[in-house]
């Protein structure tokens, strides 16, 4: 039962996921590249985006923080890295030219498969095998 | 700069804003894990015994959202305006730099964020930094095409 409860709460976070991307337009590579362009006539409503959630994750996380475990009993698992290097930085930043050219990052680009646009499945295919070869090189740090 | 009020839809982004923020509450609360989608998505492509399932219910929700909007006519437009080639390109640089920088908009941009973390707000600024500039190469500088 209790398993089943977990089941259908992480089926249900994917989807609140979803229709949130969906009602802030995150799905629309066009309004996300709007987003980007500070240059040319830009469309702020992004930014609104993200400071709604995080607001909102900012007190879940207050809250994490002073925990062990979560409501499931499951080991609450925060890392504390604290460093910055080259790794974190080229990573993010090649991260965010393929978000400029495309006006997609992963998440919107997984929910958006569920329209089953072909050109969905093209940048999903390349971004798995982009993962695939950074893990392979064992590039990352942990 | 120039606004482009046409398109701007404060409203219905902060919304939801509020929803991937609950989101990622109930996730951190009830599972103890970061919302990211690049990791998340990062544990299926090298799987490990017995930390599989709940990835693939997660994403599972994930692509279930358009598919029920669709249903209910409700989806908005997908205007996918880059080429396949800059598609292929596009992905494999986000795919290669989220698992490289261990994390993309929502592990970094909304969870680290929101935990104060120093990497996250660094990786944050840098995607946006080089985001901003690709589409400034892309549709201004005249070199895109």
């Amino acid at each position: 039962m209790n398993h089943l409860v977990r089941r259908i709460s992480e089926y249900l976070a994917g989807l609140i996921f979803g229709v949130g991307l969906i009602f802030g337009g995150m799905t629309n590579p066009s309004k996300v590249i709007g987003f980007l362009d500070f240059f040319g006539v830009w469309d702020p409503s992004l930014a609104f985006v993200m400071g709604g959630a995080v607001i909102i994750s900012f007190l879940a996380f207050r809250g994490a923080k002073q925990r062990e475990f979560s409501l499931f009993g499951r080991v609450i698992m925060l890392d504390d890295l604290k460093s910055i290097d080259l790794r974190l930085v080229l990573g993010s930043a090649l991260f965010g030219i393929g978000w400029g050219l495309s006006g997609f990052c992963p998440g919107p680009a997984i929910a958006s498969l569920g329209t089953g646009e072909w050109k969905v499945f093209l940048f999903v295919i390349a971004l798995i095998i982009g993962s695939w070869v950074a893990g392979r090189l064992q590039l990352r740090t942990h | 700069m120039t606004i482009d009020w046409a398109h701007f839809t404060p409203l219905w982004s902060s919304l939801g804003g509020l929803l991937v923020g609950l989101a990622a509450s109930i996730f951190i609360l009830f599972h103890g894990r970061i919302m990211g989608v690049s990791g998340i998505l990062g544990g299926l492509i090298r799987p490990l015994k017995g930390d599989i399932a709940w990835r693939i219910i997660f994403l599972s929700g994930l692509i279930s959202a358009p598919i029920g909007a669709k249903v209910l006519g409700l989806m908005p437009a997908v205007e996918i305006n880059a080429s396949p080639i800059q598609l292929i390109i596009a992905g494999l640089l986000v795919g290669f730099g989220t698992n490289l920088g261990s994390g993309c908009t929502s592990g970094h941009g909304v969870c680290g964020i929101a935990r104060l973390s120093p990497r996250s707000i660094t990786a944050t600024l840098t995607f946006m930094a080089t985001g901003v500039m690709t589409v400034w190469v892309v549709h201004h500088s005249g070199f895109g095409g």
